[in-house]
């Protein structure tokens, strides 16, 4: 089964990409599979490059790779209380971060991961470094999360759905304290999330994800001021809107994802699509630029707006 | 908090000894024969024979001599035994020592085999180290001690001749000073190095046969434990920082793993606690086991109560030692 094909995106130092899809789409097991972080065997990984700064990632071997993770790649991951280790302390859990590939350490490390808790924002740095990741609260665990993920200096963070396990308000303050540490460090970030609201506050680009496979890429302005694809559409219409007074029902895209095992041969939305046309089904519809930052993987809408732009030059 | 937890446990050891005591006691009247008729022998007269019962009490009501037995033991008596007219509490203080150091030699072996067998058997797991762990946990579990007893002593001292037979020392060889009657230590602490190892030598053999059903325990439910482990978020959050698979598996998996394989080596040591009579006969070890055995034989109610009482004790005191070590192991459990 393929869980992943042909996905395709780039992201530079003090940029934000957010990877959007539904859960099941493939956008987690797409960044993780960048590092060998996807257990090999089962999975086997088939790419032709994953270039970091030059390096190309699928080129090495395990050792090489576990030098980079950590390190020029750091990872924060969602519900930080089951990804975070319940018998060691939150400074341990840095420290050890900084051992391993800043080559310093006991003490000094200790007080460095001290030091990354009061970058993430955290008053009692100290206290915090003693604790156990079940003393702390939900956002209190995310911020030492991402101390974690910062503490080897690295060039990349990846984010997975960082903000799911949290309150509303503790999710806004994780945004911005993520975005101020993505300028001040100079990193690149990608965010990988199913919540576009969240996204839309904090990207510059955006990869929608289907069964898989992106079906759009763009800037955050192509990307919700003039969707393209029939799934973006369908999901950005059913982001329930506060601002309408009326009570409206919302609007929800028919049908489930399809199952990764058994994959339609042609595009993957077609069962669920409004303007498919016969020749969809048949085979999987290739990227194609529709606007100078905007990319779709829709045959139909791509040769309607080029269509409709053709009209528009007469 | 903890040293009033650690109290209460201490204070409920009470009623438990107690009620141990009581059952023993009643147990051990339910044995067949006559306590009078082993202590005076067999060539004693009827007139002889009631005086024996008198003196030692034995024409009482059983709830009388359970009161007397308690009454003693109050005041720190364990009483005289009756076939060897020697105080049980000394005699303890020889052959409790024995078992203990085979004990210890045992659980040694259990725990530094059974974890180090059991996180290679998980890590490389559907290897040849898993499947050969596999087999031998089988052996391990359903080959009867008395066999493999007699199977490592006809391999090592009959054939290979590389490992005494039986016995704790070495004929010519002379007891360490008695500090604690663990003579490996007590060899230590003397600086008799020597002796030292003529006793770890005599160990080796009782040692492995108490320990490979322990060893096939902790192994499987070390490696169970950490396959579980390893498919746990934290882990996959250990690799994305860079860490090594070994540092992966021992820092971040096996800690983890540690607390059902703590619970099965604590009701390990409480099974060795009963379960060494047989290998210390094979063995002639001269520890408790031997000496429950006799006085079972001899109908020697003190000296039965003793044991009883000391591996009861013990085995709470493993009990408490084990729940406290849970506190160590993992800082979310906690006791109020």
């Amino acid at each position: 089964m393929h869980a992943v094909n042909g996905v395709d995106f780039d992201v530079a130092r003090g940029e934000s990409l957010a990877i959007v899809g539904e859960s099941g789409s493939g956008k987690t097991v797409a960044a993780m599979a960048l590092v060998g972080l996807v257990p090999s065997p089962p999975a086997r990984i088939r790419g032709e490059r994953a270039v970091l700064n030059g390096l190309n990632l699928l080129a090495l071997d395990e050792r090489k790779l576990s030098e980079i993770r950590g390190s020029r790649i750091g990872f924060v991951f969602q519900d930080p209380l089951s990804a975070l280790n319940p018998v060691l302390t939150i400074g341990r859990q840095i420290s050890e971060v900084i051992e391993r590939h800043l080559n310093i350490k006991g003490g000094e490390a200790k007080r460095r991961a001290v030091d990354w808790l009061v970058r993430v924002g955290i008053a009692d740095s100290q206290g915090v470094a003693d604790s156990f990741p079940h003393q702390l609260s939900g956002g209190m665990r995310q911020r030492a999360m991402i101390a974690m993920g910062l503490a080897g200096e690295p060039e990349l963070l990846i984010a997975d759905e960082p903000t799911t396990a949290l309150d509303v308000t503790v999710q806004a303050q994780i945004v911005d304290l993520m975005l101020q540490l993505r300028d001040d460090l100079g990193m690149a970030l990608v965010w990988i999330s199913h919540d576009l609201g969240v996204v839309a506050g904090l990207a510059d680009r955006v990869a929608v994800m289907y069964a898989g496979r992106i079906v759009e890429s763009g800037s955050v302005q192509d990307l919700y001021g003039r969707p393209a694809h029939p799934y973006t559409r369908g999901l950005i219409s059913s982001v329930p809107d506060l601002r309408t007074e009326r009570l409206s029902r919302l609007a929800t895209i028919p049908g489930g994802t399809p199952d990764p095992m058994a994959l339609p041969p042609g595009c993957a939305y077609f069962p669920r699509c409004g303007i498919s046309e016969r020749e969809c089904d048949a085979r999987v519809p290739v990227m194609a630029r529709i606007s100078s930052s905007h990319w779709i993987a829709c045959t139909p809408a791509a040769n309607g707006i080029v269509a409709a732009e053709g009209q528009g030059d007469e | 908090m903890m040293g009033r937890y650690v109290a209460r446990r201490l204070f409920l050891m009470i009623p438990v000894l107690l009620g141990v005591s009581i059952l023993a006691f009643y147990v051990s009247q339910l044995l067949p024969g006559d306590p009078a008729r082993a202590a005076a022998g067999r060539l004693a007269t009827p007139e002889q024979l009631e005086a024996v019962r008198e003196r030692l009490g034995l024409d009482q009501p059983i709830p009388v001599q359970y009161g007397l037995y308690i009454g003693r033991l109050l005041q720190g008596d364990l009483g005289t035994s009756l076939s060897s007219k020697q105080e049980v509490a000394q005699e303890l203080r020889i052959f409790f020592p024995a078992t203990l150091e085979l004990l210890f030699a045992t659980m040694v072996l259990t725990v530094v085999l059974g974890i180090t067998i059991g996180v290679r058997a998980a890590t490389s797991r559907g290897g040849w180290v898993d499947r050969a762990f596999l087999g031998f946990s089988y052996l391990g579990v359903g080959m009867p001690v008395f066999f493999l007893a007699l199977l490592l002593q006809l391999v090592f001292a009959g054939w290979l001749r590389v490992l005494p037979i039986a016995g704790r020392l070495s004929l010519e060889t002379v007891p360490p000073p008695v500090l604690t009657g663990l003579y490996t230590f007590d060899a230590l602490f003397a600086g008799q190095w020597a002796t030292m190892m003529d006793a770890g030598r005599h160990l080796v053999l009782p040692a492995l046969t108490l320990s490979i059903a322990g060893i096939s325990e902790v192994g499987r439910i070390t490696r169970s434990a950490m396959l579980n482990a390893l498919e746990q978020d934290y882990v996959r959050t250990a690799r994305a920082k860079g860490l090594s698979e070994r540092a992966v598996w021992l820092r971040h998996a096996l800690p983890n793993a540690m607390l059902p394989t703590t619970t099965v080596i604590g009701l390990q040591v409480a099974f060795l606690l009963g379960g060494t009579v047989l290998i210390e006969n094979i063995f002639s070890w001269g520890g408790l086991g031997t000496y429950a055995w006799k006085g079972i034989f001899r109908l020697d109610i003190p000296v039965i109560m003793g044991i009883t009482l000391v591996s009861t004790t013990a085995y709470l005191f493993v009990n408490l030692g084990v729940d406290l070590l849970y506190t160590k192991l993992d800082p979310r459990i906690r006791y109020e």
